[in-house]
């Protein structure tokens, strides 16, 4: 099995300044290693910190210690340390990243929301397209609304927006934090079609899944996330 | 093999605008303290704060238009490499600004010539570099126009009769036209209202991106720097309080008055 994420000692508190400097401890010391082709699951309860790793695993977040190396054009890449513009180049070439919400850009239409990733990596327009279409489609975004910016849209249709931004590229690392929340059955079942087609691509895949039924679907296996909450706290 | 080669070779980048320990002092008054910062080619950095921080400041030195008390502005001349923008001679560093940097002053007033006409404008900085053709610029002109959403058929019109939004958009053909590397931007979105500024936000970050431009964008708004910027500069007294990826910053901030500034706007 290639080992695709590496992450060893990660640590993270959030120090809220502005309320006195309290501080909140989510994990300490915390070890995790995904695999090419493999889904794991990030469990626990509410509050647990399964986002903030999430986040991590993006440098979105900044641990206070620990590393993340990720698999990047053959070499790790050390996340905690990289220059930004490093982070960059892994986010636009090796980590996707499926947030739970969309981030609405200002009259950019959904067709170009979901091709720009594509598009960004050198693909060419017309097949970024395409991809983007045929997505879309999957995804049961009806055609009229591929010219619209998403700002109007509602929660399941941006959210599927969001997935199919997701998957418009073959990111050898996807982090996906509940892909499945607002969508119904068929969405959601399209959704699950997506990730085991991207497993079996070898795609390493971390994601948060509240549903029952996707998880028990596509999760090789749950990582708790309490396991490595300081005891102290 | 050139040292640059092998650098490439090696898979190194070299910076465009490397930036040392700069500190300007207005007398006793400060204005930026100890700055210094790397930037890329065709990376786009945003740096926020708040008013009497030393945004303006720090862009102005940045971009020659004042000289710093000490500190170095290394910036990578195409054919020299990279020099000390302080040591140019006073030709050199005007070729510079006219052909390689663009600069978007937050009054269009400033920036353009208000009694040329909007296709003049637009041909200046390339009648700087040597074009000569009259069909070539004003081709030139109207495609750049068609580019920044300007009606064509106002091509022979002075700005002073636009709107601010179209001076603006205006102002940003002229710079770019020549396809500058590096553009200096002092709030760009300021004095427009609010659809305005969506349009033009959009329109310059199509731009930047299709380009390639490194840009130095100041702004007191986190939305802009959202959408524009990949990295981010916080401000405070003088000072680079935090900076990093743009989204880090914003999303998880670490000092102090970054986490105010960020808490004290309700949706970024
Ligand atoms: N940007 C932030 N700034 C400050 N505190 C944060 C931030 N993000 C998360 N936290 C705190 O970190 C802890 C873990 O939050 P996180 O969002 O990771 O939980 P979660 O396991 O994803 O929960 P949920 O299932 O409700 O989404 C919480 O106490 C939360 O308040
Ligand atoms: N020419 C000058 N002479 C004296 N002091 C100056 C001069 N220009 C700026 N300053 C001072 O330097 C400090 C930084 O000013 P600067 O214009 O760089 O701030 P800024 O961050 O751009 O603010 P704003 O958001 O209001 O434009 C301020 O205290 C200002 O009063
Ligand atoms: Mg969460
Ligand atoms: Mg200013």
């Amino acid at each position: 099995m290639t080992a695709m994420i590496s992450v060893t000692g990660l640590t993270k508190d959030f120090v809220l300044h502005t309320q006195g400097g309290t501080v909140i401890p989510v994990f300490a010391d915390l070890h995790l290693e995904v695999a090419a082709g493999e889904c794991v699951c990030l469990h626990g309860p509410s509050g647990s910190g399964k986002s903030t790793l999430l986040r991590s695993l993006y440098a979105n977040y900044k641990p206070g210690a620990g590393h993340i190396r990720v698999a990047h054009r053959g070499e790790w890449v050390d996340l905690t340390q990289a220059e930004p513009w490093q982070v960059v180049e892994v986010r636009r070439h090796s980590v996707g990243y499926v947030s739970q919400f969309l981030r609405v850009i200002p009259r950019v239409p959904a067709l170009e929301v979901v091709a720009e990733p594509a598009k960004l990596v050198g693909i060419a327009a017309e097949e970024a397209e395409a991809r983007a279409k045929a997505l879309l489609t999957r995804l049961n975004i009806p055609e009229r609304l591929w010219t619209i910016a998403p700002a109007t849209f509602s929660g399941g249709e941006q959210q599927r927006v969001n997935i199919a931004r997701g998957f418009v590229r073959d990111y050898p690392i996807l982090l996906l934090d509940e892909p499945t929340a607002s969508l119904d059955a068929a969405n959601r079942q399209v959704v699950i079609d997506l990730i085991l087609e991207a497993k079996a691509r070898g795609v390493a895949i971390v994601g948060i899944f509240h549903d029952a039924e996707v998880r028990e679907a596509v999760a090789n296996r749950l990582f708790e996330v309490t396991a490595f909450q300081k005891s102290a706290a | 093999m050139s040292a640059a080669m092998a650098m490439d070779l090696a898979g190194e980048r070299r910076p465009l605008l490397k930036v040392d320990r700069l500190t300007k002092h207005y007398g006793e008054q400060v204005g930026c303290e100890d700055v210094s910062f790397v930037l890329y080619p065709g990376e786009v950095i945003g740096i926020v704060g708040e008013s009497g921080s030393g945004k303006s400041t720090l862009l102005n030195v940045l971009s020659a238009q004042m000289h710093p008390t000490t500190g170095t502005v290394d910036y990578d001349l195409r054919a020299q490499g990279p020099r000390d923008i302080f040591t140019l001679s006073e030709p050199e560093r005007r070729k510079l600004m006219r052909t390689d940097w663009g600069i978007v002053h937050q009054n269009p007033r400033d920036g353009l010539r208000m009694n040329v006409s909007a296709g003049g404008n637009v041909g200046e900085r390339l009648m700087a570099i040597g074009a000569r053709h009259y069909g070539e610029l004003r081709r030139e002109g109207l495609d750049w126009m068609t580019k920044v959403e300007l009606d064509t058929s106002r091509i022979d019109d002075k700005p002073k009769t636009f709107s601010g939004g179209m001076q603006q958009r205006l102002q940003i053909a002229r710079n770019l036209v020549t396809r500058p590397r590096l553009v200096f931007m002092d709030e760009p979105t300021g004095g427009l209202d609010v659809s305005v500024q969506a349009r033009l936000l959009d329109l310059l970050r199509g731009l930047v991106r299709e380009l390639g431009i490194a840009a130095i964008i100041v702004t007191h708004d986190l939305a802009v720097v959202r959408l524009l910027a990949d990295r981010l500069m916080v401000m405070r007294r003088g000072r680079v309080v935090e900076a990093g990826l743009t989204d880090q910053v914003l999303d998880d901030p670490h000092h102090p008055y970054t986490q105010l500034l960020v808490s004290s706007v309700l949706q970024v």
